[in-house]
């Protein structure tokens, strides 16, 4: 019996010493502790709680009943999304605007990061390098505004370069189908040079070794180029667009929602811009949080779906 | 490069693909510069001029007319005052909530390191969403207010996992056990040792920060609803993209001379709005990339 009891005092002394030992490192740490605290709590505060309030997405929010005392409708707004006949073209204007951006902002940083470690002239590169990083500061109304200024047909730098040439100059502006190269090729104006850093870092980390031995077995530059330099920044590469594939319909709201105009809207309108008209400005809570749980699910599911597929043909993963 | 010396004859390949190389990298040169380049020479031009596709490469019938009409807008001067009280409350709250949890989450010895990790991590990946995010903050009661645009998201973990990765890297365990011997405390380490040590990192989230908040557009379109809180970005967005211009020069103005100022207010307006950052940026610009250099080691 009082053998018993000791085994068993014994046992959960041995269960209990981990945790004790945890929380005495803990204790003896307090400092530490308190050092996250703010950042803890800003997190919990400004991260995690809105995502009790999802739960709005599945009920009848109004503001006189509050989150808790709202009724639960089940997928009712999630039906009534699906049955709205603007929810697969503003789907599909997501989609097309992400995939056409991917397509051109994924390669341009690269090739311009391998043209850059070409350049021998260290002044001029570092030139090139400063003039093409600084548009990345320049807050994006500027650059909506930047754009409309030139894309003016009356009085921009694109209404005269028509004059010139002698064409009628159109607003490209109002027009739909402008719409996605335009914010795309702003994009790529504006991002290509400060997302090529990333690859040149990976380039300057490769052995110069590998560049001699391929020159002595008579490699040219632009083999050099094929063989060596576009291997190592492949890794990265993968990163970079499992990443962006984890955003794929998470299209930047800024800069579609101010380039957004009455003419345009036919492919102008995408989910993060449909959330925040019906939500923000229609103030149909629970139906623009179940768009946006909608959004957040899908690139849940084709970051993961991305990961898998690269961590199956190749050794990166993001986890 | 040490490799380009030893092969000292260049085949009739590697000139074309040298020559191709710079072509390209001049023809991108110009075609990242020029635009910038010509709001600069369009907001010193005379506006009839530049409205009439006169001006190109060198600025023509030099005024100041755009800029003074930037400067007698009250609403410019407002969100400018406005964005940089923003600015700099926004980076210091940043940089108090960053620093010290970056540099907790760095020592190996705390017991909740990992977890807590997690706990941020998530955040990059899982949101509330735009809703039950504006439901929170009106509940809290900081719609409308200057805290709206200082405290909620003070804490970016792009940041947080940067400075982490600085501290574990370049503040020594000896250097720790050398304070604790002396009886030094942890906080006591923290603001004598690692944050001396830490210059250079803290300049650049710093720098991350000012930029991200001087450039801030959705939060006050979404939580600001008086104009005299208004940041420097929603009266941009109403002049250059809404075309809501001042024109106080009185209202018998003909058209076509209303919308040559008003496309000179634009260009003055995008320079004026803009040159705070690019007048830090050849400065800081060595601190950005090595940030992202940082940042690039452990993703």
């Amino acid at each position: 019996m009082s053998q018993n009891a000791i085994s068993r005092q014994k046992r959960s002394y041995l269960l209990r010493t981990p945790s004790v030992k945890f929380f005495q490192d803990l204790f003896q740490n307090y400092e530490l502790l308190l050092f996250v605290l703010p950042a803890v709590l800003v997190v919990f505060i400004f991260n995690y709680l809105p995502m009790y309030g999802i739960q709005i997405a599945f009920k009848d929010f109004t503001p006189a009943n509050g989150i808790n005392g709202s009724p639960w409708v089940g997928l009712k707004h999630f039906a009534r999304f699906f049955s709205l006949y603007n929810c697969f073209p503003i789907i599909y204007n997501t989609l097309a605007l992400s995939l056409y951006s991917l397509a051109l902002n994924f390669p341009t940083p690269i090739i311009l990061a391998l043209i850059l470690n070409q350049i021998r002239k260290e002044r001029f590169k570092r030139l090139i390098q400063t003039v093409t990083y600084m548009p990345h500061f320049i807050s994006t109304v500027v650059i909506a505004g930047m754009l409309l200024v030139f894309l003016s047909p009356e009085t921009g730098m694109y209404g005269q370069l028509c004059q010139l040439i002698g064409i009628k100059p159109q607003n490209i502006l109002g027009d739909s189908s402008q719409f996605r190269s335009i914010y795309v090729l702003s994009d790529i104006w504006q991002h290509t040079g400060w997302n090529s850093i990333i690859y040149l870092a990976a380039l300057s980390s490769i052995d110069l070794n590998l560049y001699e031995a391929a020159a002595i077995d008579g490699a040219n530059k632009w083999k050099r180029m094929i063989h060596i330099d576009i291997p190592s920044i492949v890794p990265t590469a993968v990163i970079l667009l499992i990443l962006s594939a984890g955003n794929i319909l998470n299209v930047g709201f800024d800069k579609v929602y101010l380039l957004q105009n009455s003419l345009n809207l036919s492919t102008s309108e995408v989910l993060t811009t449909y959330v925040y008209k019906i939500g923000i400005q229609s103030a149909q809570y629970s139906f623009s949080a179940a768009v946006n749980l909608f959004n957040t699910i899908v690139n849940f599911v084709v970051l993961v779906i991305v990961n898998k597929i690269s961590s199956s043909f190749s050794e990166t993963s993001l986890w | 490069m040490t490799n380009q010396n030893s092969i000292t004859k260049m085949s009739i390949n590697d000139k074309i693909f040298e020559t191709a190389i710079y072509l390209l990298s001049i023809i991108v040169f110009i075609a990242v510069l020029y635009p910038l380049y010509f709001i600069v020479v369009a907001s010193i031009s005379d506006p009839g001029l530049v409205v009439t596709g006169k001006v190109w490469f060198l600025p023509k019938g030099i005024n100041s007319k755009g800029y003074m009409k930037v400067f007698e807008d009250m609403r410019i001067w407002n969100g400018y005052l406005n964005t940089i009280a923003y600015t700099i409350a926004g980076t210091l709250v940043n940089l108090c909530v960053t620093m010290p949890a970056a540099y907790a989450l760095s020592r190996k010895d705390f017991g909740l390191r990992n977890i807590l990790m997690i706990f941020f991590v998530i955040t990059m990946f899982f949101s509330g969403g735009l809703i039950p995010t504006y439901m929170l903050i009106q509940k809290l009661g900081m719609v409308d207010t200057f805290s709206v645009m200082v405290i909620p998201f003070s804490l970016n973990v792009f940041y947080l996992i940067l400075a982490r990765t600085f501290f574990a890297s370049s503040i020594p365990n000896e250097l720790r056990d050398a304070a604790s011997v002396d009886g030094c405390s942890t906080t006591r380490f923290f603001f004598r040792i690692v944050i001396p040590l830490s210059k250079p990192i803290i300049a650049v989230i710093a720098l991350y920060c000012a930029v991200g908040y001087w450039n801030e557009f959705f939060r006050a379109l979404i939580y600001l609803r008086d104009d005299k809180k208004f940041p420097l970005q929603i009266i941009l967005m109403d002049i250059l993209v809404r075309n809501h211009v001042t024109v106080t020069a009185g209202g018998d103005l003909a058209d076509l001379e209303r919308i040559k100022i008003s496309a000179i207010i634009k260009y003055a307006l995008i320079i004026v709005s803009t040159v705070p950052i690019m007048c830090v940026y050849p400065f800081i610009q060595k601190y950005f990339t090595k940030g992202v250099m940082i940042g690039s080691i452990k993703g």
